[in-house]
């Protein structure tokens, strides 16, 4: 089987970073910036960044309805902090507009700003039995999660790793850390290897 | 600082270690110490290891570059000459810095110490760049970015993002007979309409940079709106200018 073409949004935030941890474990990372490189990739991570931002220039660049209908269709997408915003139903006591692509309800720069960003040990029974090194930056925890959402990981009390279908979120930057145990999880959702989560 | 969700980047002075304490205090997310605010200290930088708050600085080539990093920055951009509207100095720094890590990267090891010694940085910074052949931290372009296309220079000379304010403000200013205008509180008067429509031009240029078309399409978006008249930096007295501020 061919190495699957995996799509890292690249409007804005750390897009080299996925790349690299893509690259590392033999997929094919498309920087994706067009609606025609969106409609060639297996799947789709939308990377940290800023989420009113990224949303505007979702809308500008004409991509928003297109990722919306591929993920409908079965894409695998991921998203990471702020792709993960991006990716939820809503946003706690803001009237930010998301695409609604997995039914949660995240709260913005939850654990708090720049200054409390911190590094933490998760327990992922999905991963395995070693802890996963999760590093949190501004991030979002996740407030109400549905009943077809399945939560991976906690932290604080909150869910910080959800997976519903073929979307998953994660509060956490898996792409700063040395273990690519997240992206390798991913990947298996494009190939097609794993059942979806019911 | 709980008026917006998006992050909050301050200005320091050079080596005003208790301003930046301050900002650190107030909740900041990133400082900025910055040559266009006056230095208050003319010889050394905030020592930043310090701070848990990331910083930025300008820097002019990879000596400095390096000298900040050492220091603590977390992010190093060009100084350029901000708010000039000139994009030559951000291109000769970026341009030096990129030129030499090139070098470094081709030179024989034995070497690394007298080249640290010449751009007057730490050796084991120099050997990381010789290596890796890029900084190790993210670098910016900053300092006279004015229109759509001169963001896609500054991206394809290697810039990992822009840094635009003059460009936009001074673009939307509200000048009457060619002087601009002042509000109450002193602050120069801006159409929010023209000022939007320049940083939305401005960011879609740093994004599709490779794409001419799409920096066409992002010059059009400007429609009749005029790019700040841009200043020849020989015409300017040395006074005048912000980017030798600091080494």
């Amino acid at each position: 089987m061919d190495a699957p073409l995996a799509g890292v949004l690249a409007l804005q935030g750390d897009v080299d970073e996925h790349v690299r941890v893509l690259e590392s474990l033999g997929a094919v990372p498309v920087r994706v910036k067009t609606r025609s490189d969106l409609d060639r990739v297996d799947g789709l991570i939308v990377p940290g960044g800023e989420s009113t931002t990224v949303i505007r220039l979702l809308d500008r660049f004409e991509l928003a309805e297109p990722l919306v209908a591929r993920v409908r269709g079965g894409m695998p997408l991921w998203g990471t902090c702020m792709g993960m915003i991006v990716a939820a139903n809503d946003v706690v006591e803001l009237d930010q507009r998301t695409l609604g692509l997995i039914d949660i309800s995240v709260r913005r720069n939850a654990f708090g700003r720049q200054l409390a960003s911190e590094e933490a040990l998760l327990d992922v029974p999905a991963l395995g039995p070693e802890p996963l090194h999760a590093i949190f930056i501004r991030a979002p925890w996740i407030e109400r999660s549905g009943p077809g959402v399945e939560v991976l990981a906690t932290h604080k009390g909150h869910g910080v790793f959800v997976r519903e279908g073929n979307v998953m979120g994660t509060s956490f930057h898996p792409e700063l850390t040395r273990d690519p145990r997240v992206h390798a999880y991913f990947l298996r959702m494009l190939e097609g290897r794993e059942r979806a989560a019911a | 600082m709980d008026a917006v969700t998006i992050p909050v980047m301050a200005k320091a002075r050079i080596g005003h270690f208790a301003e930046a304490q301050c900002l650190q205090a107030l909740g900041v997310d990133y400082i900025d110490e910055s040559e266009v605010l006056t230095p208050a200290d003319e010889k050394y930088h905030i020592a930043k290891h310090k701070f848990s708050v990331p910083f930025v600085c300008g820097a002019r080539d990879l000596g400095e570059a390096l000298r900040r990093i050492a220091e603590g920055a977390a992010m190093i951009r060009s100084k350029g000459e901000a708010g000039s509207g000139n994009i030559v100095e951000a291109v000769r720094h970026m341009r030096a810095i990129r030129d030499t890590i090139a070098e470094l990267h081709a030179v024989p090891e034995e070497e690394l110490v007298a080249r640290a010694r010449d751009i007057g940085a730490p050796l084991e910074l120099v050997a990381a760049v010789a290596r890796e052949k890029k900084l190790p931290v993210v670098l910016f372009c900053a300092g006279g970015v004015s229109t759509p296309a001169d963001a896609a220079l500054m991206m394809q000379l290697g810039a990992e993002g822009i840094f635009v304010g003059s460009g936009i403000f001074k673009a939307a200013a509200i000048t009457k007979n060619g002087i601009a205008e002042y509000d109450e509180n002193g602050f120069p008067r801006v159409d929010p309409e023209i000022a939007l429509r320049y940083a939305t031009a401005i960011v879609a240029a740093t994004t599709h940079y490779e794409d001419p078309q799409a920096v066409v399409a992002a010059s059009k978006s400007l429609g009749g709106a005029r790019p700040m008249h841009g200043i020849d930096l020989r015409s300017l007295d040395q006074s005048q200018l912000l980017s030798v501020r600091g080494n």
